[in-house]
């Protein structure tokens, strides 16, 4: 290996500079191992148009929000009662006005705020609970791994919106509220695949060593089981974000999420559906934006799925 | 298929009989203690509540000593595991205690709505199961074609779509600019109480009562809401298809039936097919078991009296009771679909023994 490579022309030629570096296949540390592995991630998923699809939408989308202020047209609160329900493509209205005359693009578009911030908390809150319970319950084994999995099992026997529902109801209706509850509903599975890959990691050999080192329990979870965790958790939170917006934006259609006059994207729709048939673009506009979100999340964790986890490729 | 988990560690020196008790009684362990898990979630939920139950008996002008004794009935002066136990009792024998807001037994209430759910699901898998397998076989068995492309974006949509927007979308088109179909709500007024109700599920009272116009317009307005869910399990459906498919057909005994001259069709549908009918069927009660989910949202839509609705209205007039009662019957009814399709594994799955 090492004398083909170092007989390979492509090394000594210098217009290859940084990208030759990053193509090498006799990295020379750790560090440039670690980007050359990337790099082919990268080209690997370039190569995928659907998933660079998702990607763009999913820059857009934090694009959109983060610049909020400059790119809306109108104050999203502000009300215009004289120019209410206005349809599409109207004077300074492009996609119309909802019924308090509040233009709906900039709703939506400050909308994407609450999305984000939605999708955020709950990929930041449920893998981490799931990584936690299902290393640990596969590692200690026994009746920790017994009684653990029971409790996963509890949670995964009710379908999600009807828990996240009775817990809404439970902590009351608002945003923070439907995040806990989405969270708590979406934990189980990520620790159940994070208990089945510790089951494969616990007994190889290189842990047997690192426990020969004097390596305790917690050192070796979250250092050398974790990490080989975190690649397969990754694809399936990007595959369950587009889930998890559906759920939120239910939460927000049946009035448990965020709070009128918040412009969530769920409850616009709610907003719109009382007047569904005579002004149909009060609640298909905002039902779009969902719709290309989650269809944005289904791309990119498709095209992470080919990359990082080549054995489930459908 | 979560309760099948441990199934594996069973005791590898017992006799065959006393393993297959031993595995029965594993499975009905886990299963008890599902459910009492189940119950205890809803108990704490119930619990923590900011609806003082009390007060939503006895009313706000009550005196003193008629709260008291209430509290005492209603045993919250004893100890939370105490509670528990009662809470546990009262589920036992279908009592899920009073509706707030009707004043009406909540397990009582739920068995006059489920019919319309159920009739409506039924449905909704139906129409799943008729389009979606068929479906997923043709894009396994032409992988890449067009047909497959199809199948790829149908079961992307589906996973991409809000549910209540594909109703309200439905709802637009064929009922308000094309008027194909019936609204919302089971029948039209007219029809309203014109057949004597026997199962609660219209399609068939009417068909019982011979009584073909009710029918006709009962048919008239569950066929979208039924068809937007189908669509659902229908995604599902043909994606898992597809992938039990192609796990088959590029298995030897394949290769082999096509060596031996077999035609396609044969190969196809006998062969590869009749090998992947168990796991079908797994995933169709899962499927089931997801629609209840999606009725939820469905039935708010398009204002169909069923459990899913019963649920919203009772969250948004916070009458807890009817809300933990719903709760508690989508729970057992997915946790029994679940075993369902882990016994069928196992019975008629060879490889699972």
């Amino acid at each position: 290996m090492m004398s083909d490579s170092l007989d390979d022309p492509r090394l000594d030629d210098p217009r290859l500079g940084f990208r030759g570096w990053l193509l090498t296949d006799t990295p020379t540390s750790r560090f440039h191992a670690r980007c050359v592995a990337l790099y082919s991630g990268w080209l690997k998923f370039r190569s995928n148009t659907m998933a660079m699809l998702g990607l763009i939408i999913l820059i857009l989308l934090v694009l959109i929000a983060a610049f909020a202020p400059w790119l809306a047209p109108h104050d999203p609160l502000a009300q215009d009662l004289a120019g209410r329900l206005k349809p599409p493509l109207s004077e300074g209205h492009l996609l119309g006005t909802d019924s308090l005359g509040r233009d709906i693009l900039s709703r939506i578009i400050y909308g994407s705020r609450i999305t984000l911030y939605i999708v955020t908390l709950v990929a930041l809150i449920a893998p981490v609970v799931g990584l936690l319970v299902g290393t640990v319950a596969g590692y200690a084994g026994g009746i920790v791994d017994a009684v653990l999995m029971r409790l996963t099992d509890i949670f995964l026997a009710f379908p999600r919106l009807v828990l996240a529902l009775a817990f809404v109801a439970a902590l009351g209706a608002g945003i923070e509220n439907a995040v806990l509850a989405i969270s708590i509903t979406a934990w189980p599975p990520y620790a159940r695949l994070a208990r089945a890959e510790t089951l494969t990691i616990r007994n190889s050999d290189y842990i047997a060593a690192i426990r020969l080192q004097g390596a305790g329990p917690m050192r070796i979870i979250t250092r050398h089981i974790w990490p080989l965790c975190i690649s397969s958790l990754i694809v399936r939170v990007t595959l369950d974000m587009a889930g998890v917006i559906l759920t939120a934006a239910g939460l927000g259609f049946l009035g448990l999420g965020a709070q009128p006059p918040s412009p969530e994207w769920g409850a616009m729709v709610a907003e719109g559906r009382r007047f569904i048939l005579d002004h149909w673009w009060v609640a298909t506009m905002p039902g779009l934006a969902i719709f290309i979100v989650s269809l944005a999340f289904n791309l990119l964790g498709d095209g992470l799925r080919d990359v990082l986890d080549p054995k489930d490729a459908g | 298929m979560a309760l099948a988990e441990n199934r594996g560690a069973g005791r590898r020196r017992l006799p065959r009989f006393q393993r297959t008790l031993w595995k029965i009684a594993r499975t009905l362990g886990s299963v008890v203690i599902t459910m009492l898990g189940l119950m205890f979630i809803t108990f704490i939920i119930g619990r923590v509540m900011p609806v003082d139950p009390v007060l939503a008996v006895v009313g706000e002008r009550a005196t003193n000593e008629v709260y008291e004794q209430v509290y005492r009935d209603m045993g919250l002066d004893k100890p939370l595991l105490v509670q528990f136990g009662y809470y546990i009792w009262d589920v036992l024998h279908g009592d899920f205690g009073m509706s707030l807001l009707n004043a009406r037994p909540v397990a009582e209430d739920i068995r006059r709505v489920f019919p319309a759910t159920f009739e409506l699901a039924t449905l909704g898998v139906l129409i799943g199961v008729v389009i979606g397998v068929p479906l997923g076989v043709m894009a396994a068995v032409n992988r890449g074609s067009w047909i497959d492309q199809i199948a790829r974006v149908v079961a992307l949509i589906g996973y991409s779509m809000p549910i209540f927007w594909l109703g309200l979308m439905g709802l637009l088109i064929f009922y308000g600019i094309l008027n194909w179909v019936g609204g919302p709500g089971r029948l039209d007024i007219i029809w309203e109480g014109m057949v004597p109700e026997r199962t609660g599920m219209i399609l068939v009272d009417s068909l019982l009562a011979g009584n073909w116009d009710v029918f006709k317009n009962a048919f008239s307005h569950i066929i979208l809401p039924a068809s937007i869910l189908g669509y659902y399990s229908m995604a599902y459906i043909s994606r898992m298809t597809r992938s039990f498919m192609l796990e088959q057909l590029s298995a030897e005994y394949v290769t082999t039936a096509r060596v031996k001259g077999l035609p396609e069709r044969r190969v196809i549908w006998k062969h590869a097919f009749g090998n992947i009918r168990v796991q079908l069927i797994t995933v169709i009660a899962l499927s089931y078991a997801n629609l209840l989910e999606g009725a939820v949202l469905t039935e708010t839509i398009f204002a169909w009296p069923g459990l899913g609705s019963y649920i919203t209205t009772a969250l948004l007039s916070a009458d807890m009771n009817a809300v933990l009662g719903g709760t508690v019957v989508v729970g057992l009814i997915f946790v029994l679909l679940n075993i369902f399709s882990d016994l069928l594994y196992q019975i008629f799955d060879p490889r699972a023994k």
